[in-house]
């Protein structure tokens, strides 16, 4: 792979805290490698920054390996930038052209607020979990893991889902800020388990309920979601958690 | 003084016995019980949701947005259990003994022989809640082999098992907030331990979102904060994996276990140049189908594809003939840095050497062939099935190494070499999992018990769970039942706000230093020093230098550091110059056990103590003991011994040939 260094424009997002209103504000960044990640970019602003008495750019990260789902930048108008099933921390500046302005901005949703520069809190994710995503089973009370022999198809349609790394790409994507895709996934994975069976009605209603109260928007059947999901989070678990839903409303008690 | 409480009998015995006779907290008690757990990694988030489970009141703490994205999240490869579903011969006394020789003889057997009995039980727990684990076409589970072993025992969910293994237990831990049982904590960090009257009675948090100082009472404090392999700046650890948890511990009385102990992993992606800030692993699984090589000429520059095979060095199998390719990592790692230092090395940096998937292509290329009954299908054909079959197993990683290098690895082989993975050295822990401080637990990677001096592949994620899961549960009760008496102590103590103070005048100290060198180039500057000195190989000279070294840093630090930002805000800078104020001072006492144990052992290489072939020399009557090494004030400890006692495996100089 042929490596080249470039000079960048960066417009960046800047907000102090979730009571301030934020703005875009420019950089320049010089002598970026081509083999750097778009992060270590932003080291590289950030060191200068701070040289600088500037403050640096707040964003979350963590593993740099595109699994813990912690980065989150919009970068020139999409969650995770321009490449395919990427997330932000493995997106790598050989994307990018010297000259190149790029615009970055936080994950944008009512349910997402800014928590500082490009620093989103998504901890309404971990509140759709608290509703019902997951199966009810304590330490202990399990039976032998081969006692119950799981169809491979079911069970790789199930890991398939389970990939999803909760980055909020989704909802981001989506002009409705909806989370059916996070939602959907989570739905998925534990609806094709038969360990998921008895709990497989009050999961996805409980979950959906929450999802709604956190202030998510409806999903209109886009396709935004998908597109733009680093894991490739099929759309086709929309479908069947909308399935579950009406089979669960149909049967509910409630 | 030191007291690892290993119960008396017979080894396979001891953990029923203990079980049978340790003191139980009945349910009405648990839950005036409140219990601390720092992390939500696959071990505080097991430990935390069992106890809530079993009803106590648990508060957990993590410095992620959520504990779903604790470091383990990241693991790739897989987790051993002795199941012996593959009827390949394996058993828990296999499993026992594969650890402990793995560990080049310097772990505890009581402990690793407990892990090994509860391995099994950790998949099928993990089954339960649904973590989706690969399986065969007849809809059992499926196995796959990892180094430094000759059967088939782990399990594994394609690339990403410690995802799918910690969204398990973050779901069970979801459950219980929902529950009411365990109140969840994320962006806070763990800044000290509380001791009252000799006992851990709380910790002193803050609130990484607006900076501020909480104080919480729990009648015990569970420390599984993880690894502190970023003490080398470079590893494949997590940007934010610290020791900063287990160092105050440390420095309120608990002693550090073994802290040179660190895990160098043979394959990684190499360092690309200096803006580098983490390295990425090629999980070891690859090692099953993966071919190591170097040229057979020195400073070689041809593409690796024009190198015919006769002139390629496969010095794995050429060492190691019984295990080839699936040596322990420390002996891999040692193997191909040898092969780099002789100017072997690949790439342009020529610190790399190839992990070539070409054979393993056209094998399964062949027996797809077969199957289909078209054995004399074109090469062409048979290399595109192969690929195929390739990407199934490993799929995500070659997309992964492909996003970083540019370069594909299904056609040209990658690049690898060794990086600073794993930590065995941590919190020195009892059989309970007690630290020296009463009431102070230290789990997973964040203690020292189980993996020696190294660690064999997919046996941490078996450890962090079997902790949480399977161990503390009833240890913890042998400690709580005495305590049902004790009131919860008011945050108002004077040990509280004695810590909090403390807490509070050194964050101050970092801000106020204001001077002109950011955290990020200490951090490089300390890494620096301790891969060139208490690296892959160490030796006395070297370990010296660094300690100087070292303390020199630290006075750079203390004088020239710049933070910016405000105290009562989301600060990252001010986050990472705590931990790198930490890593300083570990990284001092790593140099000092290093120099204290000049045999080598596992990944802990003096080079001073080899055998004329190069394989790394243990000293049995001078070192068979852990190294617990007491704070003592600044650049100052005493260390204690813990002598280890082998009852049922005969220590011999490991061969992997
Ligand atoms: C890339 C990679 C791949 C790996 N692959 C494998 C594998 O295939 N098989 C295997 O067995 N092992 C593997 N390992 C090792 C294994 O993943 C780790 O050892 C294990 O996950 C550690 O788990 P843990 O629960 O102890 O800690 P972690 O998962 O590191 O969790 C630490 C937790 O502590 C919290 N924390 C830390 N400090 C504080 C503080 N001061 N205040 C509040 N919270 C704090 C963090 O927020 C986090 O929640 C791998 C490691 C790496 C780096
Ligand atoms: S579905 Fe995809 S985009 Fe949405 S949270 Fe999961 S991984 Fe991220
Ligand atoms: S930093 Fe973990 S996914 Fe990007």
């Amino acid at each position: 792979m042929e490596h080249y260094n470039m000079n960048l424009n960066l417009k960046v997002w800047r907000q102090k805290n979730s009571n301030t209103k934020g703005e875009f504000k420019m950089y320049r960044v010089e002598n970026i490698s081509s083999e750097m990640s778009f992060l270590e970019m932003f080291d590289v602003l950030n060191e200068k920054l701070i040289a600088d008495g500037e403050e640096p750019i707040a964003f979350d990260h963590d593993c740099r390996e595109g699994i813990c789902g912690a980065c989150s930048m919009y970068i020139d108008g999409k969650p995770h930038g321009p490449w395919h099933a990427n997330t932000t921390c493995q997106l790598h500046m050989r994307a990018f052209k010297d000259g190149d302005t790029i615009v970055v901005e936080p994950w944008r949703a009512n349910a997402f607020p800014v928590i500082k520069d490009l620093v989103v809190d998504r901890t309404a994710f971990d509140r759709i979990i608290q509703a019902g995503g997951y199966i009810s089973v304590n330490t202990g009370n399990a039976v032998d893991g081969n006692s119950l022999p799981i169809n491979k198809d079911k069970a790789d349609a199930s890991f398939a889902a389970a990939m999803c790394i909760g980055c909020g790409a989704c909802v981001a994507a989506c002009k409705n800020s909806s989370a059916m895709l996070f939602l959907s996934a989570k739905v998925s994975h534990l609806a094709l388990l038969p360990q998921g069976e008895p709990e497989r009605h009050s999961r996805v209603l409980n979950m959906i309920d929450q999802m709604d109260k956190e202030g998510f928007g409806s999903c209109t059947n886009t396709g935004a979601c998908e597109a733009t999901c680093p894991k490739e989070i099929s759309i086709s678990n929309i479908a069947k958690l909308n399935q579950e839903y009406l089979c669960a409303s149909l049967t509910s008690e409630k | 003084m030191l007291n690892s409480k290993i119960p008396a009998g017979k080894l396979e015995e001891k953990w029923t016995d203990y079980k049978g006779h340790c003191k139980l907290v009945n349910p009405a008690n648990k839950r005036k019980l409140e219990v601390i757990v720092i992390g939500t990694g696959l071990a505080g988030a097991s430990a935390a949701a069992t106890l809530g489970e079993l009803g106590y009141k648990v508060k957990a703490f993590c410095f992620q947005d959520s504990p779903r994205r604790a470091h383990s999240i990241a693991a790739q490869g897989g987790i051993n259990a002795a199941k012996n579903y593959q009827n390949d011969g394996d058993s828990v006394f296999r499993l026992f003994y594969d650890t402990v020789k793995g560990g080049d003889y310097r772990s505890r057997e009581a402990n690793v022989h407990r892990l090994a009995e509860v391995s099994a039980n950790i998949i099928d727990q993990c089954v339960a809640q649904g973590v989706p684990f690969a399986r065969e076409y007849g809809g059992l589970l499926s196995n796959r082999s990892f180094g430094g072993v000759q059967v088939q025992r782990t399990f594994y969910a394609a690339g990403q098992t410690g995802q799918q293994l910690l969204i398990g237990a973050y779901q069970a831990l979801e459950r219980q907030v929902a529950l009411g049982n365990v109140k969840m904590y994320s962006r806070h960090e763990m800044l000290d331990v509380v001791i009252v009257d000799g006992k851990a009675r709380g910790i002193i948090a803050r609130d990484l979102v607006n900076g501020k100082l909480e104080r919480h009472f729990g009648h015990a404090v569970l420390l599984c904060s993880g690894g502190y392999g970023n003490v080398f700046y470079l590893s494949t650890n997590a940007m934010g994996s610290n020791v900063t948890a287990a160092w105050k511990a440390h420095k309120k009385g608990a002693f550090f276990g073994n802290p040179c102990f660190t895990q160098i992993h043979p394959t990684c992606i190499p360092v690309s140049g200096d803006h580098q800030s983490k390295l990425t692993l090629m999980s070891e699984s690859l090692r099953n189908d993966g071919r190591i090589w170097v040229p057979k000429k020195q400073n070689d520059t041809r593409k690796p594809n024009e190198i015919p095979a006769e002139e390629r060095d496969y010095y794995l199998e050429r060492r190691y003939p019984a295990f080839g390719n699936l040596v322990p990592r420390d002996v891999a790692s040692r193997a191909a840095k040898e092969r780099c230092d002789a100017g072997y090395g690949v790439g342009t940096s020529k610190q790399a050497v190839y992990l070539d998937f070409a054979s393993a292509i056209e094998r399964y290329g062949r027996i797809e062939a077969n199957k289909e009954g078209k054995e004399d299908a074109p090469i062409e054909q048979i290399i595109t099935w192969g690929k195929e079959v390739v990407k199934e197993k490993y799929g995500n990683l070659f997309d992964m190494y492909e996003k970083i290098t540019g370069e594909n690895p299904y056609e040209v082989p990658m690049r690898i070499y060794p990086a600073v993975h794993y930590t065995m050295g941590g919190l020195w822990v009892d059989y309970e999992l007690m630290t020296t401080v009463n009431g102070l637990y230290a789990l997973g990677e964040a203690n020292f018990s189980d993996h020696g001096a190294n660690r064999l592949g997919a046996s941490a994620l078996m450890q962090g769970l079997a902790d949480g899961y399977f161990v503390i549960p009833y240890t913890i009760g042998n400690f709580l039942a005495d305590e049902i008496y004790n009131k919860p102590i008011s945050t108002e103590h004077e040990a509280f706000a004695e810590a909090e103070k403390n807490v509070r005048e050194r964050i101050e100290k970092l801000m106020n230093i204001k001077g002109k060198t950011s955290v990020e180039s200490f951090h490089k500057k300390l890494g620096k020093i301790m891969w060139d000195k208490c690296g892959m190989a160490r030796n006395e000279q070297g370990l010296k230098e660094a300690i100087v070294e070292i303390q020199q840093l630290k006075k750079e630090f203390w004088n020239d550091l710049r933070v910016p930002g405000e105290i009562n805000e989301f600060n990252p800078e001010l986050d990472k110059a705590g931990r790198v104020a930490d890593f300083i001072e570990l990284g001092e006492l790593m140099c000092i056990d290093a120099l204290n144990r000049s045999e080598s052992c596992g990944g802990h290489f003096r080079e001073e103590s080899q055998t004329p072939e190069g394989e790394a020399m243990r000293n049995d009557d001078a070192f068979m003991y852990v190294s617990a090494w007491e704070y003592k004030g600044e650049s100052k400890w005493d260390m204690h011994k813990e002598d280890l006692q082998y009852e049922v495996i005969k220590p011999t100089q490991r061969n992997y040939k």
